[in-house]
């Protein structure tokens, strides 16, 4: 039982993703989950004035449920298939994190000293975070999914270049931005 | 009956995110410190497995489930939108450390911080969609 309410595996949660990029190709749609937050934005009636929202919503109501579902598949793994949500970090990391600041890494799924909404920092450094991630994403046409599992698997240069950037972006933050934010 | 579906393979993908814990602000940190081979297998096999899929889809022209031809749309080759979206989208993913897939797994998980991400993630998208004519593409 270890196996299913321990943490699972690097190999298992690949098999598992490409399986979830598979079974949406024979649905006749695709892996991509940022297009979510454009049709948020549709829903919200920023169609109303600008063009690039102006679509039929409707026909992304598939990837709405996705990410109802993916909340949902939240909710279920950490009450029915999790004894805890330690993480088992890499020692040097726990020692890098206490240094910026942050006293619990690992005895917790997040770090609290960030997600709270009683600390302004902490309510700002999220807002900004999203900002880069909902901008950024549909600059380059595409997240994790779209552009690293889908695109890549499709040999398509461009997603190779996007994910290139995305860890240009990662790294500057976590080694640059980090010890002057934290 | 075809939304549930969706639902469902929505439900397995929440749950693998959350239980190889992709979900988790620290193994993304962990990731980009080069401190740890998860991310890097998680990200490795889902793209080796996923190339593998799509390449059998195109040789044997399979079809998907309703007998429709499986279309895969190339993007046109760019550089500037691609990088730079990239770069942006890295600094927010390291920042708050989920990407789009896993913030609404966290919040099912209960972590409601994760919220303010959300929003401002759409509110982001927004912006772009705004400034998308003024932006080098």
């Amino acid at each position: 039982m270890e196996l299913i309410y321990g943490p699972w595996p690097w190999y298992t949660s690949g098999i598992l993703i490409a399986f979830v990029m598979f079974l949406l190709l024979m649905n006749g749609k695709y892996f991509g989950v940022s297009s979510n937050l454009r049709t948020l934005c549709t829903i919200c009636g920023a169609g109303n004035k600008i063009d690039f929202f102006k679509f039929d919503w409707k026909a992304q109501k598939w990837n709405l449920f996705m990410i109802v579902g993916a909340a949902i598949g939240g909710f279920i793994a950490t009450h029915f298939l999790s004894t805890d949500t330690n993480i088992a970090l890499n020692p040097k990391t726990i020692e890098t994190l206490e240094v910026l600041g942050f006293k619990d890494a690992g005895a917790n799924y997040l770090p609290t000293e960030l997600f709270r909404f009683d600390s302004v920092k902490s309510v700002l450094l999220l807002a900004l975070g999203g900002l880069f991630i909902g901008f950024g994403t549909r600059y380059a046409g595409g997240c994790t999914s779209g552009h690293a599992i889908s695109g890549l698997s499709n040999l398509q240069l461009p997603s190779l270049i996007a994910v290139l950037g995305f860890f240009a972006g990662g790294l500057a933050m976590i080694h640059l931005l980090f010890p002057l934010i934290f | 009956m075809k939304s549930l579906s969706y639902l469902t393979i929505g439900i397995l993908f929440g749950i693998t995110m959350l239980k190889s814990e992709a979900a988790s602000w620290f193994r993304i940190y962990e990731m980009f410190q080069f401190q740890s081979f998860h991310m890097y297998g998680i990200i490795g096999v889902s793209v080796l497995l996923g190339t593998l899929t799509i390449a059998l889809i195109k040789k044997f022209n399979i079809k998907a489930f309703d007998g429709s031809p499986i279309v895969f749309h190339k993007k046109d080759i760019r550089f500037k939108r691609y990088f730079f979206g990239g770069l942006i989208f890295g600094l927010g993913w390291a920042l708050a450390g989920a990407c789009p897939g896993p913030m609404f797994t966290l919040v099912g998980a209960g972590f409601f911080p994760i919220l303010i991400v959300i929003v401002f993630a759409v509110l982001g998208t927004y912006l772009y969609g705004r400034l998308k004519h003024k932006l080098p593409h």
